[in-house]
């Protein structure tokens, strides 16, 4: 095999047992790598009902088949896959910088870890040589100081590690995976199952060549790539960078302020791409093998924070700023340096702490409760006091929050539920779903709950291809039909910021893909993979008990507190009407039943034959669930 | 016969470069033909995202690791000022290693002898491929003049606070 390892490594923690076994043609050609052999490996691997955080749920770090290679992007990634102590669902993300071409190089396209170390410990992968090491002297060290004690151990500056943070050691379900300082595998929880297995860290050095199919075929490809991520396609990313956004959301009341309480931000020029650009960026780095850069590294140059570096996007600007009323840079570059040193989702934890403030607000929680902080909106040196508690699990509220927003408001009980908002237990990320009603719909179907990575659903509102304040026939489509790009680009592992960089898109994307691995694919057989890789999801989902239409929801907030703001979006919220609209056209364009369970026929169609029990028991369930209503069951082929 | 001072060797901008190794994978592609950094002549080093170099052979005036080799494995061409290896003379101590101030001399994985720049010019460029691949425009091949020339310019620049624009010359 050309550009993939050929290898999964199996590790159980709790016995020590480490064995490899080879990864089939086949396999590589249908799930391509990345979240597509990922989903599908949790699958074969995991018993139906086992909790996130039970031994036997295995997490699975992989490569991609570009992984190791020089192709932008595609070379420096790699993904996590488990399910998911936020969702109960899939959980998933990728994350770039350094320590993807080492875990290939090391020999590997999949590490599917299971069971539980006896004390601390971290998995260390010298190419062929696996070894689970004590950690215990790493108990609740940062990511940073991680990554630097692992690599004075071993010896060897090149090590790469990927390693959680004390909220991962803690449970958190929020927390993440971090490489590189800040790269993050950051949505879903995915550092809580590495808390759960006391597995502090993954360590890896890999000296094997990456060999492709057609060295000059590629290489010519590669350099067409790095030439077009010098053009127009990624201007965004090399200059204002994502926080661009700020301005652009705020003047389409599309920026969430105050925890979804206004959709305008009063502050936004303070918090602009703009502003930060100008008084914080110090330089823009990138990640390995990549001809963009788009690492805007902020430093605060003055005031109680001076010093503070991090690099700094717009869904964690946006989540630390004007979601929780801050219009503070220098504390939100300061919040986000502590929230990567804790291994935390910078996006939900910035929804967690809007949460708890619009809380403190509404009296819900008292000054008692928050241990005297004083948790109003706008308050910025709260969001930090709180972002330590919820790190540490220190107070009772710190404890309450750091099981992220859909657990705490169960736990805090009353009318919290109100203000918690998130998808299938996800926290939302930066987009005001009431005005952007594509995205609502796109976000409400997503598979790792809500996501603005898997189907793009924005983004056809922010360019204004469609009237943003409807859900009406037709979107299903959209959304069904981006979702085989997400997908794929997440199976081959490219960056997303990449994606304007395939001018001929699907035939960009095979030949890439085979130029590496030579194995030929067509564009239908690779929409094909991303609409399996959808359908396999979705399945696990439902196998999980979390799959079906009544999990397709948006919160609470977006669909009874309309906007407030003077100007078009007042009076903006989403009805359920509109939804099962939505849900029902969504539905069809992907041949699911009305209940959003995968047909047999469309399953068989997919290559999915094998699951078809799972959506029949469903079916069957769902059947039983309402006797009374006759079941319309729409067997409508997709692609 | 080429001057001492015309020879060129590669160099980064610390300004500019940002650690983002496309440099090593350029050099294993083609003078190794696979991807692999650890067979790269030129390494990327990392202390922090702010702080990023890749560094490379400078093909030095009297060259410690010639010096210092043990076996006569190691030559200076005249000319270029590349630093060739006998492959059958090395025999992978390492005596150069630490007598290069600057990490460049390199123990090849597979073959367990020395390896470094081999200034991998080709007839159409002239320029070897990590300055052809570099992404940033960070690495240049240059002479010891034009560098120390471009460091006096900066210099100057910055005592009279010109801008960039206004300095080129007229």
């Amino acid at each position: 095999m050309f550009a993939y390892a050929g290898k999964i490594l199996y590790v159980n923690l709790t016995t020590g047992i480490v064995r490899t076994e080879p990864l089939s043609e086949q396999m590589a050609k249908d799930y391509i790598g990345g979240i597509g052999l990922g989903i599908r490996l949790l699958f074969d691997n995991s018993k139906p009902g086992t909790d996130a955080y039970d031994p036997d749920n295995p997490i699975i770090y992989l490569t991609g088949p570009l992984s190791g290679t020089m192709g932008p992007t595609g070379g420096n990634s790699y993904a996590v896959v488990s399910k998911s102590p936020a969702t109960g669902g899939i959980g998933n993300a990728e994350a770039h910088g350094f320590f993807g071409p080492d875990l290939k190089r090391a020999g590997y396209d999949a590490v599917v870890i299971t069971g539980k170390a006896p004390k601390l410990s971290y998995l260390w992968l010298d190419d062929d040589k696996v070894e689970i090491r004590n950690a215990e002297s790493l108990k609740n060290a940062t990511v940073k100081e991680t990554d630097d004690k692992i690599r004075a151990e071993l010896g060897d500056f090149y090590i790469r590690v990927s390693a959680i943070g004390e909220a991962g050691e803690k449970l958190c379900r929020f927390a993440a995976i971090i490489n590189d300082e800040f790269r993050a595998i950051g949505r879903s929880g995915m550092g809580g199952v590495m808390g759960s297995k006391n597995l502090k860290a993954v360590a890896v050095r890999g000296t094997h060549d990456v060999n492709v199919a057609n060295l000059p075929g590629f290489k010519d490809f590669v350099k067409m790539i790095y030439e077009r991520m010098k053009g127009p396609s990624t201007k965004k990313y090399k200059t204002l960078g994502t926080p661009e956004n700020v301005l652009v959301l705020n003047s389409l009341s599309a920026l969430a302020t105050r925890n979804w309480t206004n959709a305008t931000f009063e502050g936004a020029d303070k918090v602009s791409g703009e502003y930060f650009n100008e008084h914080y960026v110090k330089k823009i780095v990138g990640c390995a093998t990549c001809g963009m850069r788009c690492d805007h590294i902020g430093v605060v140059p003055e005031g109680p924070y001076k010093g503070s570096t991090s690099r700094l996007e717009f869904e964690c600007l946006w989540s630390m700023g004007p979601l929780c009323g801050i219009d503070r840079l220098d504390a939100i570059i300061e919040a986000m340096r502590i929230v990567n040193e804790y291994g935390m989702d910078g996006i939900s934890i910035g929804v967690v702490v809007a949460f708890a403030m619009d809380l403190y607000e509404h009296g819900i929680i008292t000054k008692e409760q928050t241990d005297g902080i004083d948790l109003k909106f706008g308050n910025a040196e709260a969001l930090i006091a709180e972002i330590h508690k919820i790190g540490k699990r220190e107070g009772w509220l710190g404890n309450i929050l750091a099981e992220g927003v859909a657990k705490a408001a169960e736990m805090i009980g009353g009318d919290a539920y109100k203000y918690a908002c998130h998808i299938k237990g996800l926290e939302l990320p930066g987009y005001d779903l009431r005005t952007l009603k594509t995205a609502a719909l796109g976000f409400s179907v997503s598979f790792r709950g809500a996501c603005h990575l898997r189907n793009g659903a924005y983004s056809p509102d922010v360019k204004g291809k469609v009237n943003r304040f409807k859900i009406e026939k037709g979107r299903g489509k959209m959304i069904t039909e981006e979702s085989y790009m997400y997908n794929i680009i997440d199976s081959l592992i490219v960056c997303k910021f990449s994606r304007g960089t395939y001018y001929d898109g699907w035939k960009d994307l095979t030949n890439y893909y085979t130029l590496a691995t030579g194995i030929p694919i067509t564009p239908e057989e690779m929409i094909r993979d991303g609409d399996r890789i959808e359908n396999l999801a979705r399945l696990f989902n439902i196998r999980e008990g979390k799959g079906t239409r009544k999990y397709d929801d948006v919160p609470y907030k977006i669909k009874h507190f309309p906007v407030p703001d003077e100007g078009p979006a007042k009076g903006a919220c989403v009805n359920d009407k509109e939804m099962a609209v939505g849900l029902d056209d969504y539905y069809a364009s992907r041949g699911w039943t009305v209940d959003g369970i995968p047909t047999v026929e469309r399953l068989q169609q997919v290559g999915l034959g094998d699951l078809a029990y799972i959506a029949e028991n469903a079916m069957k369930a769902a059947q039983e669930a309402k006797p009374h209503v006759a079941q319309e069951i729409k067997p409508q082929g997709g692609n | 016969m080429v001057r001492p001072q015309d020879r060129k060797f590669v160099t980064a901008d610390p300004e500019k470069c940002i650690g983002c190794c496309v440099c090593e994978y350029a050099c294993s592609m083609v003078n190794e033909k696979t991807f692999n950094p650890t067979k790269s002549r030129i390494r990327a080093m990392r202390l922090g995202p702010l702080i990023n170099m890749a560094i490379t052979c400078r093909h030095c005036e009297d060259p410690a690791c010639v010096a210092a080799c043990p076996r006569n494995a190691l030559s200076q061409e005249d000319n270029s000022g590349i630093i060739r290896v006998d492959e059958n003379a090395c025999n992978g101590c390492g005596w150069c290693i630490s007598a290069c101030q600057f990490g460049a001399m390199n123990m090849h994985p597979d073959k367990k002898i020395v390896f470094t720049c081999n200034s991998c010019t080709d007839n159409e460029t002239k320029e070897p491929q990590c300055v052809q691949w570099c992404p940033e425009e960070a690495l240049t091949y240059v002479t010891a003049e034009t560098l120390a020339q471009k460091y006096r310019q900066k210099a100057v620049q910055n005592l009279f606070q010109v801008a960039e624009a206004e300095a080129k010359p007229k």
